[in-house]
């Protein structure tokens, strides 16, 4: 597969007046041309700063302090605003979450489509407007003719997202950065979402980052998947490989406590003690360490893997293997893991 | 589960708002049928699950039965009080049994006070304790909700999201209530510590054997906590049963697929693009004669357009409106 995108050693920094932290942690990865990669991870892990940093649109706080992002000869994070701003709708386009934020309130939903249409993919106004009221149509929206002189606030929630969506998808991109892009969505449209962006891989060859903290929609799309947490890589596989042979503690405790309704219910969910570090620029040993299972010494404390010990807190005690830096090994061919002690389990 | 004592007793609840544009100048006489003859029984320390998509009416309902909302039409019967035609004085004397958690922790809880206020003021009020005792009784609930005793001398905005829904657990308990609404109390919170307050919630019904009502679009959550589930659509119920009979065998096509649109946390079970439902639910303004799901459901036929389906027994307490259930076309899971 030929490499789309290679993000190599990126480092975004947080300006406070509490002091500059470091939000993402020499964070590299590539995208194959036609692949869906999955970055899952919790509030707080970088998932989202990542893709932010590579579209240029990172708050006024943030900077990048090292790294590259290679996307068809060129370097994304060396780019001017104006170089950007001409591969940003055309070639890479992205869609998250907060849809009211990315539709003019004070033009028709039609127009809007239309003008990011003429813009990247075809200039003529008819074939553009009619090409629009086929992308209304295909995520759902009821007479998308009509629809086309509705202005944002018409829609409901729901509908503004899917709109949002056409509109980054109506150009063809060959990258689709989607930040949480159906959690807003009822899980009906959810899927009818994931199967257009399914489709229009199979169609266009258009590779997708998919960042969600919803395991289930990283199982049921994702080629391959980086685990995140507090902006470092803990793992990352193929998608087979991840959910049926988890390495890291991290990863097999958040696959544990996601309720899966195909389960049956009598097994208590794994919940994991405390909560993401909130600073975690100067920790220096295991960044989960606090909250593993297995970081107390002699493995599980007493039971089957981090599934086992519920909601009780780890002891305290940390042993040294975890205190030192943890390199991202690879144990088996792609798959890759922050953890010394992930194959002693 | 099945013999012990009905708590609350809901019948042909219904609460109907104006439709839009349907003002003073403008008067259509439309109205959106939020919640529209919704009954359900709920026992003691059971959970019954209130699952649909936005616009369901599942949120609604929920506000209905704790009296935030006045409803239109039907009956709730508490412990064989009729709330539905209370006064808010009234309702204040009942208010200390039926609590209610909100999704959002961050707005229901009083940035101004500290956690000691916010859990002993609603004491204090209702006559629980005295000014004097209610330090000890708030250091109590602190306990039993997993927060440090030192968390009640801070302030809301000092805890995490999931401490705070802790926080607002702890209060809905304060006052020791029969029930509790629970509207998407964990929706906002990260998978992990979704976990910690459901197996929380959990623990705290084994204990001290509260009922809830668990109003979440998350089925995931729903079907870990709940004993029964009830699906909702466009304002009605349209499938009630045991959680995991609902689960394994939906009888509602609307419920199955529902069901099969929750993505499984599993590659291997990656279901085929068949079986996503097309369109969307519509307004439910008008809403006709017929099944309100027949438009989008692969099944109608022409007694759905033309008969409204009724929620019927098809054993063991498992009911779904749905004449082609009831035509004994067992529906398969995953349409």
């Amino acid at each position: 597969m030929e490499t789309l995108l290679d993000v190599n050693d990126l480092q975004v920094r947080f300006h406070s007046d509490f002091g500059d932290r470091i939000v993402t942690d020499h964070i590299a990865f590539q995208v194959g041309s036609g692949e869906i990669l999955g970055i899952v991870g919790e509030s707080g892990s970088g998932k989202s700063v990542t893709s932010l940093a590579l579209m240029g649109l990172l708050p006024g706080n943030g900077s990048v302090l090292s790294g590259s992002a290679q996307f068809g000869g060129r370097d994304l994070l060396a780019l001017s605003g104006k170089e950007l701003d001409e591969i940003r709708g055309r070639d890479i386009c992205m869609i998250y979450q907060d849809a009211l934020a990315s539709l003019d309130p004070v033009f028709p939903v039609g127009l809007q489509i239309t003008e990011a249409i003429r813009r990247h993919v075809e200039p003529d106004r008819k074939k553009a407007h009619s090409i629009a009221v086929s992308w209304l149509d295909r995520i759902g929206i009821p007479n998308p003719e009509q629809a086309m002189n509705r202005y944002p606030h018409e829609f409901s929630g729901g509908q503004r997202q899917r709109i949002m969506i056409a509109m980054g998808l109506s150009c063809r991109p060959k990258l689709l950065i989607a930040d949480e892009p159906t959690t807003a969505l009822d899980v009906t449209i959810q899927a009818q979402i994931m199967k257009i962006i399914r489709d229009l891989r199979r169609e266009l060859g258009m590779s997708v980052i998919l960042i969600t903290h919803d395991i289930g929609l990283i199982a049921q799309n994702a080629d391959r998947v980086l685990v995140m947490y507090a902006g470092q890589i803990m793992e990352s596989a193929g998608v087979r490989e991840l959910f049926h042979h988890p390495l890291h503690p991290y990863t097999r405790a958040l696959l544990a406590s996601a309720p899966d309704p195909g389960d049956a219910r009598e097994r208590r969910l794994v919940s994991i003690p405390g909560s993401v570090p909130e600073n975690y620029t100067n920790m220096s040993g295991c960044r989960f360490a606090s909250r593993c299972a297995y970081a107390g010494g002699a493995g599980p404390s007493g039971d089957t893997g981090a599934g086992g010990s519920g909601s009780t807190a780890p002891s305290g005690y940390i042993c040294p293997e975890c205190l030192q830096h943890q390199e991202l090994r690879e144990p088996e061919p792609g798959h890759f893991v922050r953890c010394i002690r992930a194959d002693g389990f | 589960m099945q013999d012990s004592h009905i708590l609350l007793s809901v019948r042909d609840l219904t609460k109907h708002y104006p439709a839009e544009g349907n003002g003073f100048f403008h008067r259509n006489n439309e109205f959106i049928h939020a919640v529209d003859h919704v009954s359900f029984d709920l026992r003691e320390g059971e959970t019954l699950g209130l699952v649909g998509e936005s616009g369901c009416g599942k949120s609604t309902t929920g506000r209905l039965v704790v009296g935030m909302e006045k409803p239109d039409g039907g009956s709730i019967l508490y412990e064989g009080q009729e709330l539905a035609g209370m006064s808010r004085k009234e309702l204040s004397s009942i208010r200390t049994l039926l609590q209610m958690i909100f999704q959002d922790s961050y707005q229901s809880l009083n940035p101004r006070k500290r956690v000691l206020d916010i859990l002993a003021d609603p004491m204090v009020f209702h006559g629980i304790v005295s000014r004097a005792d209610a330090p000890r009784r708030v250091g109590e609930l602190l306990q039993l909700v997993g927060l440090p005793a030192d968390a009640a001398d801070r302030y809301p905005h000092e805890f995490s999201g999931g401490q705070r829904q802790r926080i607002s657990i702890a209060r809905a308990l304060s006052l020791n209530p029969r029930l509790i609404v629970c509207d998407e109390p964990v929706s906002a919170l990260d998978v992990s510590i979704q976990a910690q307050i459901l197996n929380l919630m959990k623990d705290l019904q084994d204990r001290l054997g509260v009922a809830y009502l668990f109003i979440a679009h998350g089925l995931g959550a729903v079907h870990y906590i709940s004993d029964r589930i009830a699906v909702m659509y466009l304002g009605e119920i349209v499938e009630l049963g045991e959680g995991q009979e609902v689960f394994r065998h939906p009888l509602h096509p609307y419920a199955q697929a529902l069901i099969g649109a929750v993505p499984a946390a599993d590659p291997d079970r990656r279901p085929d693009d068949a079986s996503i439902l097309k369109g969307e639910a519509g307004d439910a303004v008008h809403v006709g004669e017929g099944c309100r799901f027949a438009a989008r459901c692969p099944f109608a036929a022409d007694q759905c357009l033309r008969e409204h389906p009724v929620l019927t027994d098809f054993g063991n307490g498992h009911l779904a409106a749905c004449w082609r259930a009831a035509r004994g076309h067992e529906c398969e899971p995953g349409i």
